[in-house]
């Protein structure tokens, strides 16, 4: 008889809602992570709970994910942050207006609220937008968080219903004896349990050779505190276009306010290893692309700039599913791992208690075909 | 142009501010007032909307916003930070015929303790001359907020130095780019405050803070001061204060008067300092061996609670304490120069631990004026390829024998790292109390009481409570990032990476150094 049902390995947004999840399902979880929980890319992200229009794979998990979130923020405290400002998409040219028509048409067939607006209602809704943008696509149910003390609210949440949870303790290896009788191994030694969940991020192929996830950087700018002056997290349309073009480092408009008055900047991506040093380059096109959108961003004081590594898989689907008897994956997130970590949790605990999951899983299995990169 | 030629007058906006009465020039995220505290550009506790922009360091600003430099500057030595020891730095290297760059986010050199409204004297007076000879080119109103040194195969021109240093320097507004062979990082110290109840009050401030108030020109006429802390600042502030006007009612040291007798037999040289200062406040009295326990107020302080050797309650206008000095290492930081027991690691020549660059004075141990300057004429020496003469080593060894007293006499006790309860504001800019820090991150230090109490996340980047939780908590610097200063968004966006064939073709084709103009503060 083992004393966990399930190990989760790696404490990040991904693995602490699991392990909250799967608490709540009566399992006995114990969660491992190696340095603080919440302190991988957790802490580097920007916490933009959004839905996204496609795939189709990408809009089930992600508008399934606001629907469990809606059930989860009203009991986050404080430190949580929880902001429901919605999402601005806004359209520099027509063709970018005739996307956001098209998702406006795809949103409301499938019940997600999403307004449309003209060049005036676009500068009615965010003053702090230059003029000259033809018009935008307002989500008002996405909302922006907090992701490290909401990290810390599932963990306390899963204490409470029985898991354990220890920091500062790295797994070393997973070892797969037979399903039902799973172990990971530690630097104090091997510790069994029934099933093993690797939450690991863009950390997990260390533990599970093989698994398709690389890291991806980005960089992020925050500024002192201006109240008011940022009002709804706004991202560019043509965003879609430019977070996933080519293997070259891509820039796009992601300006964020948060409940503290600071005006958090992004994004970028580039697949450069774990270099871990601020592109300076990278970082000045990423702040010229947001201050064509906000000029007024310019004047401010900015008092920190950093990176994160987002979990990227090939078909920028998350990994979510069994890999083979005893290790379930949950991990390569990319940059939507802050908004599915509610909606992966519950697959997870469906998974794992055989239930009927919510949404089909199949596109997520970690198992399946892979596009190569041109 | 001497630096007493020049038009810009030393007043800042803190100090202006000040005199004209106003207490409280931002209120705290969670609504209490604030006023400066550290006088120095490190807390941000004055920031305050000038201009029409929010969040301006009002002891930092200025009626006379300088010029931006131009875009480029290449050099063979920048020194950052404009006090004794960048100064001697900056003049030695030059006098050997480099080009030399002196960078300092004042406007005036002489750093925490040379910068007098009314102009420098003494040794400061002939150190700043010395400098103005040199040929030297003194960049004043520059922030250094970013760096990046590169290690690799020698200049096209032949100067050996492998190392090329890129400084990124905020002046105006405007960020320019500073390439150079070696640096000399000279960035001083600022005080280390400890928190305890009340010390979030307006008008308490740091013992540097009064004083650099005072230097800038505020007025103290008639106010009730008392000072308190612990080291060798008290007096000389307690003297300033005096001369300034103010009425100083008491000087309380925490050290134990015994540690202070040993020192002044160990140092008879200081103790003759600390008796002409002590001359100029004869009236008040010096209560080794006590401390503030609470300052009381309301808008602002009214009383302070004194304990020790003396316990009592005392109405005061001002209360200024520190505890000391805390380096200003994040420059060598960022540029992963390796640090020990907190300083910054040197060789005998000043040299980091990463080639090529040099750090002189306080970053790398508390040690007075003396030894800065010496540490500096060494830096400078070794930046342009000569070495320190005898008189130099053994100033240099008597700063480090001064440093350990100093640690050993001022050590400060226990029961100030009890002072503050629960409730007492620990993070001032993000308003993040004993309580919520001792709850949330007790075991995991400065990562998770960041992340999880926003603990130092706030404007000043834990420059203030940082020293304070490694006091109370033995806890470590967090990472350091760019900006080092706060630049707008602007300057990030315009700053990137030179190629380095481009400096290799700047100095190999002759482009001339930076012209020898000395005191460059434009008006
Ligand atoms: C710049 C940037 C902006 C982003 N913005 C958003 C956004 O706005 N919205 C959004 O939805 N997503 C965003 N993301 C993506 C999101 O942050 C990630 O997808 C998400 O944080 C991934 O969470 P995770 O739990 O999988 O990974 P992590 O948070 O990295 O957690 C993995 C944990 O596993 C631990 N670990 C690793 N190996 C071991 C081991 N051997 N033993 C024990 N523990 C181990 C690690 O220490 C770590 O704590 C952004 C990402 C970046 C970089
Ligand atoms: C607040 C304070 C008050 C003091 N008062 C006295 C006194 O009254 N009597 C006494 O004997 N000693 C005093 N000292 C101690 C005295 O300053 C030192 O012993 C000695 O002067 C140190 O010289 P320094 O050159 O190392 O540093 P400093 O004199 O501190 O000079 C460092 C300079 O670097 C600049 N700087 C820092 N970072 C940057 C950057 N990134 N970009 C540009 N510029 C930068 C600062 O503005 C400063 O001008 C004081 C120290 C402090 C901190």
């Amino acid at each position: 008889m083992q004393n966990y049902d399930v190990i989760v390995v790696g404490a990040g947004l991904i693995g602490a809602a699991c392990a909250d999840a799967l608490t709540r399902r009566g399992l006995r979880v114990l969660v491992l992570e190696r340095g603080m929980a919440g302190g991988g890319t957790t802490a580097a992200g920007m916490g933009h709970l959004v839905v996204m229009d496609s795939p189709p794979a990408e809009f089930a998990l992600t508008a399934y994910s606001l629907e469990v979130w809606r059930e989860i923020v009203p009991h986050l405290p404080e430190d949580g942050e929880d902001d429901p400002c919605g999402t601005l998409w806004v359209a520099e040219d027509e063709d970018e207006m005739a996307h956001a028509k098209g998702q406006a048409r795809s949103f409301a067939t499938r019940a997600v609220r999403a307004e449309l607006l003209d060049a005036r209602g676009l500068s009615q809704l965010e003053p702090s937008l230059r003029t000259g943008f033809v018009g935008g696509l307002f989500l008002p149910d996405d909302r922006v968080i907090y992701p490290p003390a909401v990290t810390r609210f599932f963990l306390q949440r899963a204490i409470r219903h029985g898991a354990q949870v220890r920091e500062r303790v790295e797994v070393r290896s997973i070892e797969s004896t037979r399903p039902g009788c799973m172990a990971v191994h530690t630097a104090t030694g091997r510790i069994g349990t029934g099933q093993v969940v690797n939450a690991a991020g863009a950390f997990a192929p260390a533990l599970t050779p093989g698994l398709p996830i690389e890291p991806r950087k980005g960089h992020l700018v925050i500024t002192d505190r201006y109240p008011g002056l940022v009002r709804h997290q706004m991202v560019e349309l043509g965003y879609v276009k430019s977070a996933h073009a080519g293997s070259g480092a891509s820039v796009a408009m992601n300006i964020q306010p948060r409940r503290t008055g600071q005006i958090l900047i992004g994004s970028s991506r580039e697949y450069v290893g774990w270099d871990s040093s601020i592109n300076r380059e990278v970082r000045g096109r990423m702040l010229a692309r947001a201050a064509h959108y906000v000029p007024a961003l310019r004047e401010l004081s900015a008092i920190r700039t950093w990176i994160g590594f987002r979990p990227s898989t090939a078909d920028k689907l998350p990994l979510i599913g069994e890999w083979e008897p005893g290790l379930t994956i949950a991990a390569g997130h990319e940059g939507l791992g802050i908004t599915t970590a509610s909606g992966t949790a519950a697959l997870i605990a469906d998974l794992l208690t055989g239930a009927t999951p919510a949404i089909d899983p199949v596109p997520y299995h970690p198992r399946r075909e892979m596009p190569h990169d041109a | 142009m001497t630096p007493r030629e020049t038009t810009d007058s030393p007043e800042t906006t803190s100090a202006a501010l000040w005199s004209d009465g106003v207490v409280a020039n931002r209120t705290s995220v969670t609504g209490s007032p604030r006023g400066p505290l550290c006088g120095m550009g490190v807390c941000f506790e004055c920031r305050t909307s000038l201009e029409g922009r929010g969040q301006v360091r009002a002891c930092m600003h200025r009626a006379v916003r300088p010029d931006p430099l131009e875009p480029e500057i290449a050099c063979d030595v920048a020194v950052v930070g404009g006090g004794p020891a960048g100064i001697a730095a900056a003049a030695v290297a030059a006098e050997s015929g480099a080009s030399v760059l002196l960078i300092d986010e004042n406007p005036l050199p002489g750093g925490q303790i040379w910068r007098h409204a009314g102009g420098p004297s003494g040794a400061a007076r002939a150190w700043i001359e010395r400098l103005a000879r040199s040929g030297a080119r003194l960049i004043g109103g520059g922030a250094v907020w970013d760096a990046a040194v590169v290690e690799g195969a020698a200049f096209a021109s032949g100067i050996d130095r492998p190392t090329r240093v890129t400084l990124w320097v905020s002046r105006g507004e405007v960020s320019s780019r500073v390439r150079c062979r070696a640096i000399i990082i000279a960035t001083g110290a600022r005080e280390l405050f400890l928190p305890f109840p009340g010390w979030t009050l307006p008008n308490v401030l740091g013992l540097g803070g009064v004083q650099a108030l005072s230097k800038q020109g505020a007025r103290f006429e008639g106010r009730r001061v008392l000072l308190a802390g612990s080291g060798p600042l008290l007096l000389p502030v307690a003297a300033t204060l005096t001369t300034a006007g103010a009425q100083v009612i008491a000087v309380a040291e925490q050290a134990p008067l015994a540690s202070l007798l040993r020192f002044a037999r160990n140092w008879p040289g200081k103790a003759i300092d600390a008796a002409r200062h002590r001359a100029a406040f004869l009236e008040t009295p010096f209560r080794p061996g006590t401390w503030v326990a609470e300052a009381i107020g309301d808008d602002r302080v009214r009383e302070v609670q004194l304990a020790g050797a003396r316990s009592e309650r005392i109405a005061v206008d001002v209360l200024a304490v520190g505890y000391g000095l805390s380096p200003n290492h994040e420059l060598p930081r960022h540029l992963e120069c390796q640090l020990e027991e907190g300083f910054v690691r040197v060789s005998d020549d000043q040299e980091t631990t990463i080639p090529g660059v040099f750090c002189a004075g306080e970053p790398t141990g508390i040690a007075g004026v003396e030894s800065a300057l010496a540490q500096g004429e060494i830096a400078g020496l070794a930046a342009t390829h000569r070495a320190p003469t005898d008189r130099l080593r053994r100033a240099r060894a008597r700063g480090m024998a001064l440093r350990r007293d100093l640690e050993r006499t001022f050590a400060l006790r226990p029961e100030l790292r009890l002072l503050a309860r629960p409730e007492t504001i620990v993070c001032r800019c993000e308003d993040v109390t004993l309580g919520t820090l001792s709850e949330i991150a007790d075991v995991e230090g400065p990562r998770a009481a960041k992340l999880y109490t926003r603990a130092g996340m706030g404007a000043c980047q834990a420059r203030i409570c940082g020293p304070a939780l490694q006091q109370l908590r033995g806890w470590g610097p967090d990472t350091v990032r760019s900006p080092l200063k706060p630049v707008t968004i602007a300057e990030l966006e315009a700053a990137t990476t030179p190629a380095w064939s481009e400096i290799s073709t700047t100095v190999a084709s002759g482009a001339p150094g930076p012209e020898p103009v000395s005191l460059e503060v434009k008006s």
